[in-house]
């Protein structure tokens, strides 16, 4: 029997079945007498609904149902929800308009919901959305966020398209170290938009059980349990106890995967209406038209610093895009998930951050992968290192003067920093980076005719999202601890049921690695069951880099159960008083003799209890927690990336990337590390190739992989990983968390190098050949100017 | 409705197809064979390589009756006797999957280069996974475990090779 310790990069347990195409993904599914969705859509990004004639259509070969936003009103199905209330300055709550599952009297955004059609095949259910006839009276449309707030409106609900204008810090005192500053930095900043794009698209089968009036929805989530939450005590599907969400192999979510969707609704509500199980499949147009996209802020952002080159003071104001409606987590991602980090590892003594949300005809705007994280690093970092160049200062130097080095640290904006050393993170990245050899780096590009550049990234992060009281108190709808049960067979295998959800992040592996270690079986010999609300008690689920930090310290703090209990049987084993047993490597001992039994006996004997009195003892081995941590986690690190720029075509190559991360404790590298390696990519995805563009009427121009650039293997080099570890006191395994640094960290450092590359702070993101190219045009004919 | 004969996996089969069918529909609605994915609708994605006669194929922009009479091995296809392809072992030991849904078309895709290159380095083949998008592991993985893969099915180390 192998037991495998934490920090072991043991081999991923559920590869297995995908690697000889066995996952079993929600399109996987099929159901006995199952019908097709396809779902009309507004070729409009703004516009009246002033007809729909769904009459030729519905008498079209294969069709079982047309529905519209009027059977979604006549059978009271609610709308959508935002479960996170934010105010504004004002102390007013935010002004959401409706957001009904098929649209009502109005689209907001191309590709919004109009009808559905349930045919027996997808190509019947698609000709028949041809044949409806819609009367659209198409408005002006508002998508450029910078201008939104003086654009048609686009919810009565929500004058000057303002949902909120939010703000937070101390604007007296900030004003103050600004007018007292030696040195002011400032720069505009547009975060571009993103599209998730998971590889799976995203996918639901809804199936009625008449027999017992049951409702099930299959569904690509990363939380079945907030789902099944959301659409029975909001949208009114079905009661908890008559609605079973499961979802299955769920092929990456970056975050896209844990909003509550119009289409996954209708299909579980039409269920029922049509009598027939329905499902849909995303083709990726219609992923790229109606996932919750991410970031597009736009924002204006300044540094203070004194004559010795501290920071005394950064302010932003942000305007940022929420979209045509508010999305599940919406309204949190620009407001406590970005600017409760712009002290980035810094100790910034003031600090003062206003956040206008806007509604644009465009998708809605939530979370992914960072989620407001690599928002605030950008601005920080951007600042950061303009500051230094500014002032002359080495930006290591810059940042190393003003480093965090206390902890706890409370910084201005809510956040206290519970543990780390970020001079290590930044030393430890120097010297695998080999930042002593740029210069000569730099001169030999040159020779070649390229521009060479480095750039640093000390990102800092709040992961967890988590304790439920804090998050509570800003504004959440929802407790965000997470649950676990562990139940012991009474072979001594175990199952662990746990509210995290896994896409990608290979929980069946690491969760097993820390049951094999407490309790000294195989991994083998332990599976983990997730992702299904029949089988699981309850669970908040996966985002936020929050599975091992929450999930699996729900799991320990289970486990801490199963071994008291156990050492109660241990003891009627042993016929020993319970104090005296000790467990150790998988064997209960009597101290100081040499009598022992081995874990599987004892659950054999929980099971059987034949050895202990049940009036005074429980039989069984099977225990639960729901464990909600004291703080966030903040894991903090430094990413360095070189880059050359070839001044003739504007190409940007990274020629090095080094990442140094401190994620706490870690229970398997290899997984940790390829976490690392993903989200650099995303974030170089960000800085170099992506971004989403709607025109001036609202059309989203890059809705393919034809015109979006999603990183592919040519655009990427291989990464050199580092660690430093500080263990996270806030939690019993001393994890932080990893999801989500890389595509945190590497914008900054992408754009800090182009920046010092090409010798200008104007580098937009996404910097493509042709932004590069112009930038470098615009150079040249400024320096001709001044010869 | 016309009549496709085509050998899958070693097992001859014969289906009724709406023509317009495309193979991958064929292989997952028809034959059940689900390990063949459809990550996107343009032959960007590579989630549903699947071999046609010896030879990488997009089944997501193939017709099922283009196949008539050919030879197709999908991801279920490639174990033999229940022993696993040497490329798939080489992403499993080198962690070159997270989600796994990209996967299937990866693996597929790494044994067709290894077929028609060898043993090949970094470099080719970053470019050679031109059309296979992967959303998770930043390539960094599946580059060395095309890498090893192809060592274990030529024998051979890497040799430097110019890109196409």
């Amino acid at each position: 029997m192998t037991v495998t310790a934490l920090g072991a990069a043991v081999r991923r347990k559920e590869d297995h079945r995908f690697i000889t195409g066995k996952g079993q993904y929600t399109d996987d599914i099929n159901r006995p007498g199952q019908a097709q969705a396809y779902f009309l859509r507004s070729p409009h990004a703004h516009a009246t609904l002033k007809k729909i004639d769904i009459a030729k259509a519905k008498a079209m070969p294969g069709v079982v149902a047309i529905y519209t936003g009027e059977d979604v009103a006549a059978d009271k199905v609610g709308g959508l929800i935002c479960g996170w209330m934010i105010h504004s300055k004002d102390g007013t709550p935010m002004r959401a308009g409706p957001h009904p599952i098929l649209a009502q009297g109005k689209v907001r955004y191309v590709g919004d919901h109009v009808a559905v059609v349930i045919a027996e095949t997808l190509s019947q259910a698609k000709d028949a959305a041809e044949a409806i006839v819609v009367d659209y009276g198409v408005l002006p449309a508002n998508a450029d966020t910078s201008k939104a707030q003086k654009a048609p409106e686009v919810h009565s609900e929500a004058p000057n398209n303002t949902v909120y204008d939010w703000h937070i810090g101390d604007k007296a005192a900030t004003e103050a170290a600004f007018k007292a500053a030696k040195h002011v930095t400032t720069l505009e900043i547009v975060n571009n938009r993103l599209v998730p794009n998971a590889m799976e698209p995203r996918a639901a089968v809804g199936e009625y059980d008449a027999g017992n009036d049951a409702l099930t929805l299959y569904t690509t989530s990363q939380n079945p349990h907030v789902a099944r939450l959301v659409l029975s005590a909001f949208i009114g599907i079905a009661p908890e106890h008559k609605l079973r969400v499961i979802a299955p192999d769920v092929g990456g979510g970056f975050g896209s995967k844990i909003f509550i969707y119009a289409e996954e609704t209708v299909c579980v509500w039409a269920a029922r209406k049509c009598g027939r199980p329905v499902k849909w499949t995303a083709d990726r147009t219609e992923e790229f038209l109606c996932v919750a996209h991410g970031r597009d802020h736009v924002t204006h952002a300044e540094l203070a610093t004194d004559a010795e080159g501290k920071i005394t003071g950064l302010r932003v104001k942000t305007i940022a895009n929420m979209g045509a409606y508010l999305s599940t987590f919406a309204s949190s991602v620009p407001t406590y998930l970005y600017a409760t980090l712009l002290s980035g590892q810094y100790a910034i003594p003031n600090i003062y951050a206003e956040v206008d949300a806007v509604y644009t005809n465009t998708a809605p705007v939530d979370a992914y992968r960072g989620a407001g994280r690599p928002e605030a690093t950008f601005v920080v970092e951007r600042l950061v290192e303009a500051a230094a160049r500014e002032i002359g200062m080495d930006p290591a130097a810059f940042r190393r003067r003003n480093f965090v080095t206390k902890f706890p640290h409370q910084t201005p904006v809510i956040m206290m920093y519970d543990c780390g050393d970020y001079k290590a993170s930044l030393v430890k990245a120097m010297e695998m980076a080999d930042v002593k050899g740029f210069g000569k780096r730099r001169r030999e590009a040159a020779k070649r005719g390229k521009l060479r550049g480095l750039g640093y990234s000390t990102y800092i992060e709040a992961c967890g999202i988590a304790p439920s009281q804090a998050v509570g108190s800003l504004g959440a709808g929802v407790g965000l601890w997470e649950s676990a049960e562990v139940r012991v067979n009474p072979v001594g295998t175990v199952e662990v049921l746990t509210g995290s959800h896994s896409h990608g992040q290979g929980h069946e592996t690491t969760f097993a690695q820390l049951v094999s270690s407490r309790l000294g079986i195989s991994i083998d010999n332990v599976s983990i069951v997730h992702g299904d609300t029949d089988k699981v008690q309850f669970g908040m689920g996966t985002y936020g880099s929050r599975s091992g930090a929450v999930g699996m310290s729900a799991i320990s703090k289970a486990l801490d159960k199963i071994e008291a209990k156990a050492k109660k049987v241990a003891s009627h084993v042993l016929e020993a008083a319970e104090a005296d047993i000790d467990f150790k490597d998988g064997k209960f001992t009597v101290k100081g003799t040499d009598k022992s039994v081995d874990f599987g006996t004892v659950a054999l004997n929980a099971y059987i209890a034949h050895k202990f009195n049940p009036q005074e003892l429980e039989p069984g081995l099977k225990e639960g927690s729901f464990y909600d941590p004291t703080n966030f986690t903040f894991p903090a690190g430094c990413h360095i990336c070189e880059i050359e720029v070839d001044q003739e075509t504007g190409v940007a190559t990274i020629a090095k990337w080094t990442a140094v991360d401190d994620f706490g404790n870690v229970i398997n590298p290899m997984i940790v590390e390829g976490q690392v390696h993903g989200g650099i990519a995303q974030g170089v995805g960000q800085a170099l190739l992506e971004g989403a563009i709607y025109n001036k009427d609202g059309q989203l121009v890059t809705a393919s992989f034809m015109d979006y650039a999603m990183p592919r293997a040519h655009d990427l080099p291989s990464f050199d990983v580092g660690m430093t570890v500080t263990p996270c006191p806030s939690n019993p395994l001393g994890i932080k968390g990893c999801g989500e640094a890389g595509a945190i960290a590497a914008p900054a450092a992408v754009i800090n190098a182009l920046t010092d590359a090409l010798g200008t702070e104007e580098v937009p993101m996404p910097a493509t050949p042709q932004a590069l190219w112009t930038v470098i045009q615009k150079q040249s004919r400024a320096a001709i100017a001044a010869e | 409705m016309p009549t496709v004969t085509l050998t899958v996996n070693g097992r001859s089969v014969t289906a009724d197809v709406d023509a317009r069918t495309l193979l991958v529909q064929m292989l997952r609605e028809n034959l059940h064979l689900t390990g063949t994915h459809v990550g996107c609708d343009t032959s960007q994605c590579g989630a549903c390589v699947v071999h046609v006669d010896g030879k990488a194929v997009k089944s997501c922009t193939t017709f099922a009756v283009q196949c008539q009479g050919a030879e197709v091995v999908t991801i279920e296809g490639l174990a033999q006797d229940g022993k696993l392809h040497p490329m798939q072992e080489a992403f499993r030991e080198h962690h070159g999957l997270q989600c796994g849904f990209c996967t299937p078309g990866m693996i597929m895709a790494a044994v067709d280069i290894v077929n028609r290159k060898g043993a090949v380095d970094e470099a080719t083949i970053r470019e050679e996974l031109e059309g296979n998008i992967c959303r998770c592991t930043g390539y960094h993985n599946i580059v060395k475990a095309v890498e090893a893969g192809a060592q274990a099915m030529t024998g051979k180390a890497p040799a430097r090779q110019a890109a196409e």
